[in-house]
């Protein structure tokens, strides 16, 4: 059996020396650069403005398995001007994909609540398809404390 | 019980007041990453399709991934203009489907 101390001074040695189990932790986590290929995609490729999305998010937590999220965008929510869609992206999950909402002028405030899950600390990105095509960003960070992540 | 699903809807309001909808569904929401106790990982399986109907118009949908915590909870919002019923409905993998219904008196 080992002592405390021996098994604190292995996982030193383990991660010091980057053996397979850092490369696991990696590999299991996307990277951010899959998180805007994805975003790009779920967008078309619309040219991103950086302003009229809220994302809501404790600013640090314990509970990865379960972090509650808002998402709010200024919008009028009438025919011509309202939100079509959001899509909200994890970029250090191992899926960066969290949900995509679709709403419609009857909704009346585009603003929507759930709880996701995060393996790592990391910046969550919604972006919000308007009605005129245009694409809308909004980013929130979030750290996660304590134990593991929420996607295993 | 497993797989029970809890709607939110004001009984009544008034004509084109902007109302809060919440629903939550318990369910596991397997990502497909996580380990059992018995070192083999859980089959992904989600119930990942949600689906918000006002007298059979569709007036919220959402697509939820495996980023979506287990026991999903979803709040939106909706303008009402007539009194009608709300049809809740979540889809799962394996043709899993979970309904239900709630009405709301509109005034004015």
């Amino acid at each position: 059996m080992l002592s405390r101390r021996e098994i604190l001074l292995l996982c030193g040695a383990v991660t010091a020396a980057g053996l397979p189990f850092g490369g696991m932790l990696r590999e299991a986590s996307a990277a951010p650069a899959d998180a805007k290929k994805l975003l790009a995609e779920l967008t078309g490729g619309a040219e991103q403005q950086q302003d009229g999305v809220k994302i809501t998010l404790p600013a640090v937590t314990d509970q990865a398995r379960h972090v509650p999220m808002r998402v709010s965008v200024e919008s009028p929510m009438t025919e011509q001007d309202h939100v079509k869609a959001i899509h909200v992206v994890a970029e250090r999950n191992p899926t960066p994909a969290i949900a995509s909402f679709h709403l419609s002028p009857s909704n009346g405030k585009a603003e929507i609540s759930t709880r996701i899950r995060l393996l790592q600390t990391q910046v969550v990105v919604a972006a919000v398809e308007m009605s005129d095509g245009s694409v809308r960003i909004g980013k929130a960070r979030c750290k996660i404390t304590g134990g593991a992540g929420g996607c295993g | 019980m497993r797989n029970r699903l809890h709607v939110k809807v004001p009984r009544t309001a008034a004509k084109g007041d902007v109302i809060r909808l919440m629903s939550k569904l318990n369910h596991p929401m397997e990502s497909g990453w996580r380990k059992r106790l018995d070192g083999q990982v859980a089959p992904k399986s989600l119930a990942g399709e949600f689906r918000c109907l006002l007298n059979g118009r569709e007036v919220f949908r959402a697509d939820l991934e495996s980023g979506t915590a287990s026991d999903p909870y979803l709040s939106f919002y909706v303008r009402v203009e007539e009194s009608g019923v709300f049809r809740f409905q979540w889809v799962g993998d394996g043709d899993q489907r979970f309904e239900a219904e709630a009405a709301i008196e509109v005034m004015g």
